[in-house]
């Protein structure tokens, strides 16, 4: 099944059966922290942002860049192999979150 | 779900989400012990995300191994492209970070009284536990294959003494000889993992031994990138590879080591050297505290990952069922890092952050030809893990030969990075 950004921000429901099974019933926050988005960056531009290989490091970056870039890899306006996928799934507010985030790893 | 039920679920749960406000702050307040068993990609990963966002916490991680080797890059070990030490990691670093880091076996987990107990004798107390166990094999739902056919018949589907005796046994195999793999069902851990391997195999055999003959029995119709493995298979393996789908052979019924035959319902299929990629669930480990129920994984709260069965067991990686994610070591990476937040939350008495995943998958069909799938994953209004529509997917066909070469170092600067994260 494939979400809508619109769709994406929800809080978590569990179904009625599941919901039985367990004691405590969490909810999770309606939006997520810029440190759970973030976090699933580093799995490719390395922890903290900083890049040990060929993967370009993002603790570099000014925030500015780094969103101007997500939306440009966004709209297709530049070429890249894997990052045109990726930032579609990113909404303007998240971009920005990300932008500041990786700025204060310098 | 409509924005008014939405706002009516906001409403309800007020306090809940008013709490949320607080999760920017530092969580000087988590307080707690949290065991973790597996040191691989899950139970690293969440080792030291709990470490950087909670060092008040106490995290101690049990692994039975005194290094890890890791699944991604061993097809290249098999292949002759790269010798096993470069893809085997010091847990150093990790007890450097201020893990607990214990190399025992664990024998069984006591939800009631939590406490995890290990083969040594002790038993160490937990307020949370992470389990990030991998698979097991199920032997015998082959008739034939079980450990002592894994020696004749290699699967090669945990990295390790398993990787150097397959790609021995293709060293050892004559030039114009079969090889043959069986590839299961789905779901399995690694999905384009089996088509990397006859990839790179491929590209052994073309090199060194070029009268080989490869036969790819498959136990599913569609498998992971396949229009890009098909599309790179015809251009660099021609006809020296042959994938013969479900609709064909139908299922792995039987092996037999001595005579190196497979039977499938359709199919007798001998082979020099055979592969066979059997099917797998949870490691058994899960077992111990019912927590894969009658099934052969774990389901569990996609917000915090905590077993649906069991409070305060927290289950990541190839073990659960995820949704749309695979089961890859960047989606076991991904769901580590949600799950170290919620529970740092959760030890904090704040609400759980809304989840955000991504899987970023490479495989390579030569050393220098790389493919990729990626997809961005959130919760879905059905309470389960979905890709978000519009982003994501695999890359694109007809590429020159330098986006295939990019996407080559690309894979290599991934593992050098997700390596780092761990073991760094």
């Amino acid at each position: 099944m494939k979400l809508s950004m619109q769709q994406s921000a929800l809080p978590v429901f569990m179904s009625l059966a599941a919901s039985l099974l367990i004691s405590t019933q969490v909810y999770a926050a309606e939006t997520s922290t810029p440190a759970v988005l973030a976090a699933s960056c580093t799995g490719c531009h390395g922890p903290g942002g900083k890049s040990p290989g060929s993967m370009p490091s993002l603790a570099e970056l000014d925030a500015k860049i780094i969103m101007s870039r997500m939306k440009e890899f966004r709209g297709g306006e530049v070429p890249a192999t894997v990052m045109t996928r990726i930032a579609k799934g990113y909404s303007d507010a998240e971009i920005e979150a990300l932008g500041q985030f990786f700025a204060k790893s310098k | 779900m409509t924005n008014q039920t939405r706002r009516d679920f906001i409403a309800g749960t007020s306090a809940a989400v008013l709490s949320s406000l607080a999760t920017t702050k530092a969580y000087a307040a988590a307080r707690g012990k949290i065991v973790i068993i597996g040191g691989g990609f899950g139970g690293v990963n969440c080792a030291r995300t709990l470490r950087t966002l909670a060092p008040s916490l106490e995290v101690t991680l049990i692994e039975p191994n005194e290094t890890f080797i890791t699944c991604p890059f061993s097809n290249g070990v098999i292949a002759g492209l790269s010798e096993i030490a470069s893809i085997t990691h010091s847990y150093d670093n990790v007890k450097r970070a201020g893990i607990n880091l214990v190399h025992d076996r664990v024998s069984a987990i006591d939800a009631d009284k939590k406490q995890v107990r290990l083969a040594g004798g002790s038993s160490l107390p937990y307020d949370r536990l992470v389990i990030s166990p991998g698979i097991d094999i199920k032997w015998k739902s082959v008739e034939g294959y079980d450990e002592a056919a894994a020696e004749i018949l290699p699967h090669a589907w945990k990295a390790g003494a398993q990787t150097l005796l397959l790609r021995r046994q293709l060293e050892a195999m004559p030039d114009g000889g079969t090889f043959v793999m069986t590839i299961p069902a789905n779901p399995f851990r690694c999905p384009p993992g089996p088509y990397e391997r006859a990839s790179l195999i491929a590209h052994y055999l073309k090199t060194k031994k070029p009268r080989s003959k490869m036969i790819l029995l498959d136990g599913k119709d569609a498998f992971s990138k396949q229009p890009l493995f098909l599309e790179g298979w015809k251009q660099l393996y021609g006809d020296m590879l042959e994938w013969i789908p479900f609709g064909k052979a139908g299922s792995l019924l039987r092996v037999d080591p001595a005579s190196k035959t497979v039977f499938t319902e359709f199919a007798t299929q001998k082979g020099d050297v055979i592969n066979v990629i059997p099917p797998q669930r949870a490691n058994l480990i899960v077992d111990s505290a019912g927590l894969a129920g009658k099934g052969d994984w774990c389901n569990v709260n996609p917000a915090t990952f905590e077993s649906m069965v069991v409070p305060n067991i927290h289950i990541i990686g190839d073990a659960i069922v995820a949704g749309a994610m695979p089961k890859s070591g960047f989606s076991a990476g991904s769901q580590a890092k949600v799950c170290a937040a919620a529970i740092v939350a959760l030890q904090s008495d704040e609400s759980p952050s809304q989840p955000s995943f991504i899987n970023t998958c490479y495989s390579l069909i030569a050393p220098d030809y790389g493919i990729s799938v990626v997809d961005v994953f959130r919760i879905g209004p059905e309470g389960t893990i979905a890709a978000v529509q519009g982003a994501g997917g695999i890359s694109p066909l007809n590429q020159n030969a330098s986006f295939h070469a990019q996407e080559a170092e690309y894979a290599r600067g991934w593992y050098a990075s997700a390596t780092a994260e761990m073991f760094g």
